[in-house]
């Protein structure tokens, strides 16, 4: 008989039945949903009574270009925005920086100050709408930008919903949008989030994220369990600034990703969320029911889909989408089917969405909770998925906790070990992707699909840097100045430095400014390198 | 061989996966790091004394970055060293990057097998 394992090393066998769960207890387990440890899902009605937000994840080139994409989506039903933002925005360098050279617009739209922010959002109420920015290094510049336009917008600080990113450990890990050494960053993450549990009672002032270190390679368990020990260094942070563990950890929020088998992606929020139910009370102490609570974007990875036969790439979309349902997803996120191949072009966005909307309104998935509770099967892996966790916390642990891994480069080099494992099952035909090493179609994958390739536009950069170079002339550069001598000033000291941001965002300082105002005392982040 | 990431893209699974593939293969690789100007790969590049670049593009920028890269190996008397780029490529730019000078692109979906065969293949060859 064929053998088969999970990506997290778990065998499965043919047949599961009670003798698999024996000795459990199932309601200290399991549970009910809305019940600690939550297991089965966060709310008591799950979907019945509020179906999972969706939130495909958009920008580029100018603001104006991504202000219209905006608001195409939301006219075809999206309830809510995830911003991207280019890479020079993402690192802090103007428009007009030599190394943002061929990169302006490009990954996402170009923020060079609060007047960008102002066009993408025109139109747009930052009271009503809910918002997550894909911001990292630069999460504290951005979100100032943005809770300064709702300031500008006449919103009320209490509801104002946004979701900067603003986890920098991932990044170290995965993504490498980081920008100044790990110390400096991570004060940056503990300001934000303090400020915005004084200031902005709705945000989520970080989204602790296993996506990115997932699809950089590393197996489920792995990704589930680099999360929690992300999510509990953040904590620690702020615990050790003064604040209590409920002032904060409410508003904690999760972005982790889906794809493969359905059944162990199911298990693994079902283990992931038990697991920080118990660290939040257990651990830290934590007494707000709230901060017990895991809550998820549940995110398609984009590894999943392929550049053959994209069209496939829709029905692996399906699957995804009903995997997250399956495991209890507070937001989803849908990779395009051209996503091996450009910038989705606005049908294939509109179609992700509507997997979404078919799985939450056609398929059922949405009309009970945690359908798979009580599946021998599901549970038994569930369980076993918790005790893989458990073993990579522990080797976490070993390599000196998440910090120290991250600055000694032992966690890269871990998850780019594991990338090349799955490329070497991949190529063995142990893993199997249809169209790629079995099923493969008579066309070569470089033919046209009918994929609409995104044409970008080299005005976008001319735009943006003539807008930017406007601004330095038409503001008043002597507050400018004064702000930025400020931002640097007290960047040497220990306080917060959200204020004198928040000044420097309003006196319409640029990103670029902004950033090298605390790279002159912070520094830059010199990689650990390592493969 | 030297694996670079050029530019400000963060996406290293790529690189790093072909590194250990080449590496496994017998080819001794050095790998820069992220977020590497095209001035700085050439430089390592002649100090490190190898035959190949190998070029990992995730952003889009591929072609002012490889250019970049191939004229400044120009500049330096380097033109020896091969530049090959790997990445999100999209058809319609492979030609362009052939024609600048480019010796081989790999764009995505390219079997890793049918990559490390390509290196071993030159390197018997030279």
């Amino acid at each position: 008989m064929k053998e088969v394992i999970l990506h997290a090393g778990i065998p499965v066998k043919p047949v599961y039945g009670p003798e698999d769960l024996a000795g459990r207890d199932f309601a200290r387990d399991v549970g009910r949903p809305g019940e600690y440890p939550y297991t089965r899902g966060i709310h008591p009605h799950m979907y019945r009574e509020r179906l999972w937000t969706m939130r495909q994840y958009i920008g580029l080139g100018t603001p104006m270009e991504t202000n219209a994409r905006f608001k195409y989506l939301m006219a075809h039903g999206q309830d809510a925005l995830n911003v991207a933002f280019d890479l020079p925005t993402q690192l802090g360098l103007d428009s007009d920086h030599p190394r943002a050279e061929g990169e302006v617009g490009m990954v996402g739209m170009a923020v060079d100050s609060l007047a960008d922010m102002e066009e993408a959002f025109a139109g747009i109420l930052l009271d009503r709408v809910s918002v997550s920015l894909t911001i990292n290094g630069m999460a504290a510049p951005i979100t100032a930008m943005y809770y300064a336009l709702a300031e500008k917008q006449g919103a009320a600080a209490d509801r104002v919903v946004t979701t900067p990113q603003n986890d920098i450990l991932k990044e170290f890990i995965a993504r490498g949008t980081w920008v100044y050494p790990v110390e400096p960053s991570l004060r940056l993450v503990a300001d934000l989030i303090e400020f915005s549990a004084r200031h902005y009672p709705r945000s989520n002032p970080v989204s602790v994220c296993g996506y990115h270190i997932r699809e950089a390679g590393c197996t489920t368990a792995q990704e589930m369990a680099y999360g929690l020990a992300i999510a509990a260094a953040y904590v620690e942070l702020m615990l050790a600034r003064g604040m209590d563990v409920d002032d904060f950890a409410p508003r904690i929020s999760f972005n982790f990703t889906c794809w493969g088998k359905i059944f162990e992606e199911v298990a693994k929020f079902r283990a992931g969320r038990r697991l920080y139910a118990r660290m939040m009370r257990e651990r830290f102490g934590a007494q707000n029911s709230k901060s017990w609570m895991f809550r998820s974007l549940i995110g398609g990875g984009g590894s999943a889909f392929t550049v053959q036969e994209p069209e496939n790439n829709i029905v692996r979309g399906a699957y995804i989408a009903l995997a997250a349902a399956l495991a209890g997803a507070q937001t989803m996120a849908l990779p395009t089917y051209d996503e091996a191949y450009t910038i989705p072009s606005a049908k294939a966005q509109l179609i992700a969405l509507r997997t979404m909307q078919i799985c939450a309104e056609e398929s059922g998935a949405a009309d009970t909770v945690d359908p798979l509770a009580g599946s021998y099967f599901v549970e038994a892996i569930t369980n076993q998925m918790e005790e893989k966790i458990l073993e990579e916390l522990a080797h976490v642990e070993r390599m000196g906790g998440i910090v120290e891994a991250v600055k000694t480069g032992a966690i890269q080099a871990e998850v780019a070990r594991q990338a090349y494992l799955f490329e070497q099952k991949l190529a063995a035909g142990e893993i199997k992707k249809v169209g790629v090493n079995c099923h493969v179609g008579d066309r070569p994958a470089e033919a046209d699909r009918g994929v609409e390739l995104y044409t970008f536009d080299p005005r976008v950069a001319q735009a943006q840097i003539a807008k930017l170079q406007g601004l330095r002339r038409q503001r008043d550069n002597g507050a400018v100045a004064a702000a930025l001598r400020r931002l640097t000033d007290e960047a040497r000291g220990p306080g917060n430095l959200m204020d004198p941001i928040m000044a420097a965002v309003k006196s319409y300082a640029t990103l670029g400014e902004i950033a090298d105002a605390m790279k002159t005392v912070f520094g830059e982040h010199k990689e650990p390198v390592k493969f | 061989m030297l694996i670079a990431k050029p530019g400000l893209d963060g996406h290293d699974r790529g690189a790093k996966v072909i590194a250990h593939a080449l590496r496994d293969a017998g080819i001794e690789i050095v790998y820069t790091g992220l977020k590497r100007t095209p001035e700085e790969i050439v430089q390592e590049a002649i100090q490190e004394d190898v035959d190949v670049i190998g070029l990992s593009i995730l952003s889009g920028a591929h072609l002012p970055l490889s250019r970049r890269v191939l004229e400044g190996l120009k500049a330096q008397g380097a033109s020896d060293i091969k530049v090959v780029v790997g990445g999100i490529i999209p058809p319609r730019d492979v030609e362009a990057l052939l024609a600048g000078g480019v010796h081989r692109v790999f764009p995505m979906g390219t079997p890793l097998p049918e990559v490390v065969a390509a290196f071993t293949k030159e390197a018997r060859r030279s």
